[in-house]
């Protein structure tokens, strides 16, 4: 009996049978995983070395300040406007909402209020359109500035989530500090909350910004202007741009438009990318200090 | 790094008139800032009932006259002020939920990378490459999936897959452009993946160590940690990250339009042209048409809406209802 439960000294030390065949299984499922993480990447790399190699021989100084046909000087200013604009108004409410989260709202509050913000940021974007086209252009005109509402929308739930998380890591101890000598708490809030965030709340919105800066659905339905040939300033008009330029040169089939919009696409995924990249370095360093 | 300024520190060492003028505009500053961020909050609600009500309004007149019938119609025909929205939903339902076919496999594998397989040094670059698959606009991604992917598509993909597994019906005969149904929900898919990646990623993160570590010393293999451990006690939360996913499928609007074709009828292959609710809108509704056309757009605007809000909140419940991982880990 006691004999029995010595291990054979001769036995092999590579698994064989059952256990053979699960570690089997288990580095199948392994290199899968791998894979689909390949896979995810390459398709990343792909498009963007499409963008990268057909869009490289537009770009040049005439392509980028220019109006067209020359260049695509026009859309870039109305991109940045109705950026700029959208992020003007959808940046104090979103920072407003993440104070109400962390400073104000119970716990019940704060529910409610981050299922409101995460359906908001649900909502398709083309129906974000459909509502600033109802609300802003019917049986009026189309506009930047009616873009811009749509663009804040999609803005208003990605900056109060982020400065939220921000907030969040102020230490406690800097707001009971300032409690303890007495400081009113919207004092506090302004003079010692708000500062120390303040870092990780501009890089959630340009993290915000760089999501909205490609938006095409809303646009192409309130601030669709094809003309490009002149600089426009008034964000009342419509505002040429980007995004609703290369839709409508994709749709057109012309190799010379597609050569265009490979260009601005290249300038509008470089930028996006540059800013989400930069914005997530920065977003970590200051959390990083925040919680340490 | 930030300066405790108080001012309010000495305020009581000086005279009372001064004090009380300060407690006063304390008592104001602090109504104030609570009254603002709550004008804030209330704005973020409004705006969705503002958003239904403005679509709802625009598409009264479609409701009344098409009702639900509107909804199995496959009839699409603005000369004749003729519109259903059959094989707009028929087309969004089959590009979604073949891009979440293909989508949350990968995007969960990736998950599982992330968190279990990957050494910190990787994790840092694979994680955020994949996000930033979602950063690219989908005007950029439909363009070039218009330009790569569709001739890729029609010369490669579509005649493999046609001669490999031609018997189902599904995998009908490769078409001319590389435009359809198929290619569609291959740019959907690639939407898709970095979502649910990212979301079931911190859903595994969040499982606890004790209970892998537990499943190891009792001699699981790595797979059987996933299979045993870690996928039960997240599925809930799996779940509701690939209905969000879907979610966004639902909606994308410009990458659809720009590679589906936009057909008319509902077709059996994938291989063949279709549209969506989204793209229809895209397509149709800059061309400023006014009457029945354009209600009958907000009506599928309307279908949208309803369709999006029921699986965000869906996926909410599931999240809160069933979440083991999120209630033991946090």
């Amino acid at each position: 009996m006691s004999s029995a439960s010595i291990p054979d000294p001769t036995a092999s030390l590579t698994p064989g049978g059952n256990l053979r065949r699960r570690q089997l299984v288990s580095r199948v499922a392994e290199i899968a995983a791998t894979a689909a993480a390949v896979l995810a990447i390459a398709a990343l790399v792909l498009v963007i070395y499409s963008v990268v190699v057909r869009g490289a021989k537009k770009i040049s100084l005439d392509f980028i300040f220019t109006a067209y046909p020359t260049g695509v000087g026009p859309m870039l200013l109305g991109t940045l406007e109705i950026a700029l604009i959208a992020t003007l108004m959808a940046m104090p409410i979103g920072v407003l909402i993440a104070l109400f989260l962390t400073e104000y709202s119970g716990a019940k509050g704060a529910r409610t209020m981050k299922l409101v913000l995460d359906l908001v940021n649900g909502l398709p974007s083309i129906i974000l359109g459909l509502f600033a086209f109802a609300l802003l252009v019917d049986h009026k005109q189309q506009s930047g500035f009616a873009g811009a509402v749509a663009l804040a929308i999609i803005e208003l739930p990605l900056i109060a989530r982020g400065s939220q998380e921000v907030l969040q890591l102020v230490p406690q101890g800097l707001r009971e500090a300032s409690d303890a000598l007495g400081v009113a708490r919207w004092r506090s809030v302004l003079t010692v909350v708000l500062p120390t965030a303040l870092g990780g709340i501009i890089t959630s919105t340009v993290l915000a910004v760089a999501r909205a800066a490609g938006e095409t659905a809303p646009l192409i339905l309130t601030t669709s202007n094809f003309d490009g040939k002149s600089f426009v300033l008034n964000p009342f008009e419509a505002l040429p741009n980007v995004p609703t330029w290369i839709y409508k040169l994709s749709e057109e089939g012309n190799p010379e438009g597609f050569n265009e919009a490979w260009g601005m696409a290249l300038l509008l995924v470089s930028f996006i990318l540059f800013a989400s990249l930069g914005a997530r370095a920065l977003l970590a360093r200051s959390k990083r200090k925040l919680s340490s | 790094m930030s300066t405790v300024a108080s001012p309010a520190a000495q305020a009581g060492g000086r005279g009372t008139r001064v004090s009380q003028l300060r407690k006063r505009a304390d008592l104001i500053g602090d109504r104030l800032l609570l009254g603002i961020c709550l004008l804030a909050a209330l704005v973020a609600g409004a705006a969705i009932f503002l958003v239904g009500y403005q679509i709802i309004h625009g598409a009264s007149p479609a409701i009344s006259k098409f009702g639900l019938g509107f909804l199995t119609s496959t009839e699409w025909q603005p000369n004749f002020n003729v519109f259903g929205a059959g094989v707009l939903l028929f087309g969004t339902a089959v590009t979604s939920a073949f891009a979440l076919l293909l989508g949350a496999p990968i995007a969960i594998a990736i998950g599982l990378f992330l968190t279990l397989l990957a050494p910190s040094g990787v994790r840092g670059v694979v994680g955020p490459l994949v996000e930033l698959l979602a950063a690219i606009p989908s005007v950029i991604l439909g363009f070039w999936g218009l330009l790569v992917l569709a001739p890729f598509v029609q010369s490669k993909v579509e005649p493999f897959l046609h001669s490999t597994f031609g018997f189902i019906p599904i995998f009908g005969s490769p078409q001319t452009t590389g435009l359809s149904v198929f290619t569609a929900s291959l740019i959907l898919t690639i939407m898709v993946i970095p979502i649910i990646a990212s979301i079931t990623r911190d859903l595994f993160q969040s499982v606890p160590d004790e209970l892998q570590d537990g499943a190891s010393a009792l001699g699981a293999t790595r797979w059987e940690v996933v299979r045993g451990i870690i996928l039960p006690t997240t599925s809930s939360g799996v779940v509701a990250a690939c209905i969000l996913g879907l979610g966004r499928a639902l909606g994308e609007a410009i990458a659809v339009s720009q590679v589906i074709g936009a057909g008319f009828e509902i077709k059996g292959s994938l291989f063949e042209t279709g549209n969506t609710l989204a793209a229809q809108i895209a397509l149709q509704f800059p061309g400023n048409l006014g009457g029945m056309h354009q209600a009958a757009l907000y009506y599928c605007g309307v279908i949208l809406l309803a369709i999006g809000l029921a699986a965000n909140l869906l996926a909410q419940w599931i999240g809160r209802r069933f979440s083991y991982a999120g209630t033991v880990a946090r």
